[in-house]
């Protein structure tokens, strides 16, 4: 027996997820501090919502939801199910990177589960996305460590954005009604797990390079998105992702 | 014109559609159509995408129609499968070939897992020296890097290995 809900739960958080990091992402394009960085982020943004689309278009095969677009353009911000995290604004490049670096060893840590689904076509899905997310890895594991070790300022400006980042990316392991379906089906492991492995690979890459790891409190404190609750940022990102689509919904492109 | 559609033919054919991103390599040569499918007049097209979010994959799709039906081919469906991850290793040695002629250096042949050695070995397509460094990891499209070759002192792009 396949459990339909469980699969809707997993699905929707990872491709909002992406979604949304994408588009922040996508808002570097164009003003990246050097054309490296600008070129980066672009294309980081463009396997982002690539890889949303995968996931939308898995939930769509194998559960009736609707079309990716019709998904990811057509809800208001209380269907979405990602983290506070990603929707947080761009705010400078020093946190942009501090987020990508959290939200990249996460994914690591949760593709390298997801591998191992018992959910067959997300597990080929995710064998193929761990591939792609090598280069975004290496792209934040190299910039954090230039800049956590280059000057007194770069230091500084980095450990400010990762004490920023970094409890929000907390909220990325924030269990949900299906956590213990999702591992005793075997689709990926429970959320505490992840966290577990993430706190550990963050605290080698961050004393690798240089920086010191953030004291959380409250590791809640920024838990709600994977229930629809969101900050004030969400609505306004989709109103701007949106804009176009809005104008006329049933258009063929 | 083809009556009853032939693997071989259908193949010799998938010949003349090439990546939008780098006209000169086929998708055939590029390895992203594992297979060929066949049931009577009706021709299914397996297609893998090199990168996920690969805007090329949709203009591959039309490419594959427009050429086999200018083969005589009506019934043609094209679809894209993730179950069999594609992988650099599929480019064909004749595709390596044309992506260095194009001045792309070809992604380096790897075992199993991606490793930063393979990610930074590139061979520079202009003087083939190894010493090389990785400048960016992303370039003009999804599946180029930016490399700079100590040797020659070109800077060049790689088909990033995958």
């Amino acid at each position: 027996m396949i459990n339909f809900d469980a699969i809707k739960d997993l699905l929707y958080r990872l491709a909002d997820d992406e979604l949304i990091i994408g588009h922040r992402n996508s808002e570097w394009t164009g003003i990246g501090p050097i054309l490296e960085e600008d070129i980066a982020f672009s294309s980081m943004a463009q396997d982002e919502i690539g890889h949303a689309q995968a996931y939308y278009t898995l939930l769509n095969d194998l559960t009736g939801e609707g079309t990716p677009d019709q998904i990811a353009f057509n809800r208001k911000a209380s269907d979405f199910r990602s983290c506070h995290l990603v929707e947080f604004p761009i705010v400078d490049y020093a946190f942009s990177l501090a987020r990508h670096f959290c939200y990249e060893i996460a994914e690591a840590v949760r593709l390298d589960s997801l591998r191992h689904s018992s959910l067959r076509p997300l597990g080929e899905l995710a064998k193929k996305l761990s591939r792609e997310e090598k280069y975004h890895q290496l792209h934040a594991m190299t910039w954090i460590g230039q800049l956590g070790r280059a000057t007194e300022e770069s230091n500084r400006r980095m450990q400010e954005a990762l004490d920023l980042a970094y409890p929000m990316a907390l909220g990325l392991f924030e269990p949900t009604e299906m956590d213990e379906v999702i591992a005793r089906e075997g689709l990926m492991a429970q959320e505490n797990e992840l966290e577990a492995a993430w706190l550990t690979e963050m605290e080698k890459q961050i004393t690798l390079a240089g920086l010191r790891v953030p004291k959380v409190t409250d590791k809640t404190a920024y838990y709600g998105g994977r229930k629809g609750k969101h900050s004030e940022h969400l609505p306004p990102l989709l109103l701007e992702m949106t804009e176009v689509f809005s104008i006329d919904t049933e258009a063929t492109w | 014109m083809v009556n009853i559609p032939d693997k071989e033919f259908i193949l010799d054919a998938l010949q003349e559609v090439k990546d939008p991103e780098i006209p000169v390599i086929s998708v055939i040569d590029l390895g992203v159509i594992p297979d060929v499918i066949i049931e009577g007049d009706q021709v299914t097209v397996l297609l893998t995408p090199t990168f996920a979010g690969c805007p090329a994959i949709e203009t591959m799709k039309e490419d594959i129609i427009k050429v086999l039906s200018g083969h005589g081919l009506d019934k043609i469906e094209v679809k894209v499968l993730y179950n069999e991850p594609w992988s650099t290793n599929m480019i064909s040695p004749r595709g390596r070939e044309l992506l260095k002629n194009f001045g792309l250096s070809p992604p380096p042949a790897f075992d199993g897992m991606l490793t930063l050695e393979v990610l930074r070995n590139a061979i520079c397509p202009n003087c083939s020296s190894n010493n090389s460094y990785m400048m960016s990891t992303f370039g003009p499209t999804a599946c180029r890097a930016i490399h700079h070759c100590n040797n020659c002192h070109e800077t060049f792009e790689q088909f990033k290995p995958l």
